[in-house]
């Protein structure tokens, strides 16, 4: 999937294990999708390079688990390229796309949420959506958006049977965050692959406690949306934010921070954060680690109880 | 020979018997078999004690049982049970023994190289004959680590083996489309003025041979060699990966039927060195 454009467009990456894009696309030409060898921060450097001469780079790195090696390619470079030089160059036609998070049996390294890394770098943007319809709007966007970004796809999608999605046109490719469901008694705050539970949290929370929960999907983390969450939060007065990704130093906490300064006078209850436990990811032990949504509703229930 | 034979046969019933299992179901995590490969795991450690050091990949099977792994312990790993090296924490891909010298199979490709020169470095500050031996394949030689270690291992001497298996594709990728160069010992050995040794890693003995000087050379002190064994692997790159979308099945029966190198050292032992065939 590729947008057509003026310049040279290429994606490439190393083999995505889940068959995304396998070897060169019979459309576009093998000098424009192709193969790299296991050079991550060749890949992502080589991406900035292009992207620099305005060429869309689409570059994606098999395992989010694998995106370390282009880490100081990531921060040293691509966040700063445009403001070092004074905007003589940037490389904000690159995105780098790489899937992430829990899928059942990944072990350590097939299953990691590295978003909390990234996006503690200002000069990029961290993009991560939470199902197909979304992925698709949101990846085009990703691409027409003239800063680096890092898109991060839940690895357990590529798995799931499927969501309809509607037509090119009339995708949303709006980056803000977006309210799922109106509530007044909670926020509900999430993103990418904990939406899906978060959701079955909620309908937990309504069936069981009477309660409306307010979900939000940031869908983008840097930056993020706090006009729409600082709203809701000031509305409900109790917040709950889930991520995968482990607690400590994890995004929830930026999340967490910004709206307790944000909405201090309205805030009913402490705010909880249900997330991955600070251990390396397990590989048998997964259905521990995972904020499931018991967790996530036994939160909802801690804040309302309060 | 005898020991060698054992071992690789060994490593084969593992690795079916590991195969049918995932294939049922029950377990967890993935699975990356080295059938075809085993010669060139077994006839390297058959150079190595208990208290020398090797770091290993995701299909890290043969090398931890040619090393000295215990075949039992390994398939407890596999099914994530406590009585696994790793109490099942790390599953497959990532067995770890002390004892035997194991520094861990490791699923980031490349890896495990630099941790193997540390290990290196670490004998030879403290004045020992130990050697550290890191296996990896193709594809890792095109990452930045390969290369930093590789210069490093050079300008320090330090006593490591750096054996890449060569199968001839990354994953699904040949070598010809990651990487120009067709020899990585003639080629990238020299890029840091190391020795550099290769041969058919399907010929136990000719991998035996080949160990026994780059080894040798590591423990008298004279710096580390990379040794590139030419080999194949029979199935795919992991269960679920029939291995036959980016390979011809020609090819694949081929050298089952030529490389296989269990068969070969069978021959060897009836027809050189005159066992009967039972």
């Amino acid at each position: 999937m590729y947008v057509p454009h003026t310049f040279i467009e290429c994606k490439y990456g190393p083999e995505l294990v889940v068959t995304c894009t396998f070897r060169s696309s019979p459309v576009a030409g093998s000098n424009r999708v192709f193969n790299t060898p296991l050079s991550e921060q060749g890949i992502v450097g080589f991406g900035i390079g292009l992207a620099t001469q305005g060429s869309t780079a689409i570059a994606e790195i098999q395992f989010a688990d694998y995106i370390h090696p282009a880490f100081d390619q990531v921060v040293n470079e691509a966040a700063k390229y445009r403001y070092r030089s004074a905007s003589h160059y940037h490389c904000g036609p690159l995105t780098v796309r790489a899937p992430y998070g829990a899928v059942g049996h990944g072990g350590h390294y097939h299953s990691q949420s590295v978003e909390g890394f990234y996006a503690h770098v200002p000069g990029i943007k961290v993009v991560i959506p939470r199902g197909p319809s979304q992925a698709k709007g949101l990846l085009l966007a990703s691409i027409r958006d003239q800063n680096p970004v890092f898109f991060f796809e839940p690895k357990w999608l590529y798995q799931a049977a499927g969501e309809r999605h509607t037509q090119l046109a009339s995708l949303c490719t709006c980056m803000q965050s977006l309210s799922l469901s109106a509530g007044s008694d909670v926020t509900v705050l999430g993103y990418g692959s904990q939406i899906q539970i978060l959701r079955q949290a909620c309908e937990m929370a309504q069936s069981e406690l009477g309660v409306s929960c307010e979900l939000i999907d940031l869908r983008t983390i840097l930056p993020w949306d706090e006009d729409t969450v600082i709203q809701s939060v000031c509305k409900t007065g109790r917040l709950v934010v889930s991520h995968e990704a482990p607690l400590t130093a994890g995004f929830g906490a930026e999340l967490a921070a910004t709206v307790q300064a944000e909405c201090f006078n309205h805030l009913e209850a402490p705010i909880q954060r249900v997330c991955g436990w600070d251990t390396p990811f397990p590989l048998i032990f997964e259905p521990f680690y995972i904020p499931n949504k018991v967790r996530c509703f036994d939160a909802i229930r801690t804040v309302v109880d309060y | 020979m005898l020991y060698m034979y054992r071992k690789m046969v060994e490593i084969r019933q593992f690795e079916e018997a590991a195969g049918t299992l995932y294939q049922s179901g029950q377990l967890p995590g993935f699975l990356h078999l080295y059938i075809g490969e085993e010669a060139t795991a077994v006839g390297v450690c058959a150079h190595l004690h208990n208290d020398d050091y090797i770091t290993s990949t995701h299909r890290g099977h043969g090398h931890l049982i040619a090393k000295g792994g215990r075949r039992d312990r390994m398939m407890a790993e596999l099914f994530a049970r406590t009585t696994g090296y790793c109490k099942g924490k790390g599953g497959s891909m990532h067995i770890a023994d002390k004892e035997t010298g194991i520094l861990g199979a490791n699923g980031v490709v490349g890896a495990g190289i630099p941790l193997a020169a540390g290990a290196g470095l670490s004998a030879k500050l403290r004045g020992t004959q130990q050697v550290a031996v890191s296996f990896f394949g193709d594809g890792a030689t095109n990452q930045g680590v390969f290369h930093e270690t590789l210069n490093l291992a050079a300008v320090w001497e330090l006593p490591v083996v750096f054996v890449c298996e060569n199968n001839r594709f990354g994953m699904g990728t040949p070598q010809r489309e990651h990487q120009r160069v067709v020899d990585i010992a003639a080629v990238r050995a020299p890029a840091y003025d190391m020795p550099g040794i290769t041969v058919d890693g399907n010929d136990v003995l000719k991998v035996y041979a080949a160990a026994d000087e780059a080894v040798t050379r590591a423990r008298e002190g004279g710096g580390p060699t990379l040794l590139n064994c030419d080999t194949y692997r029979f199935r795919g790159h992991h269960i679920g990966d029939p291995g036959t979308s980016y390979r011809d099945r020609e090819e694949v029966q081929e050298q089952e039927r030529q490389r296989d190198p269990i068969r070969r050292l069978t021959q060897v032992l009836i027809e050189e060195v005159g066992y009967n065939a039972r």
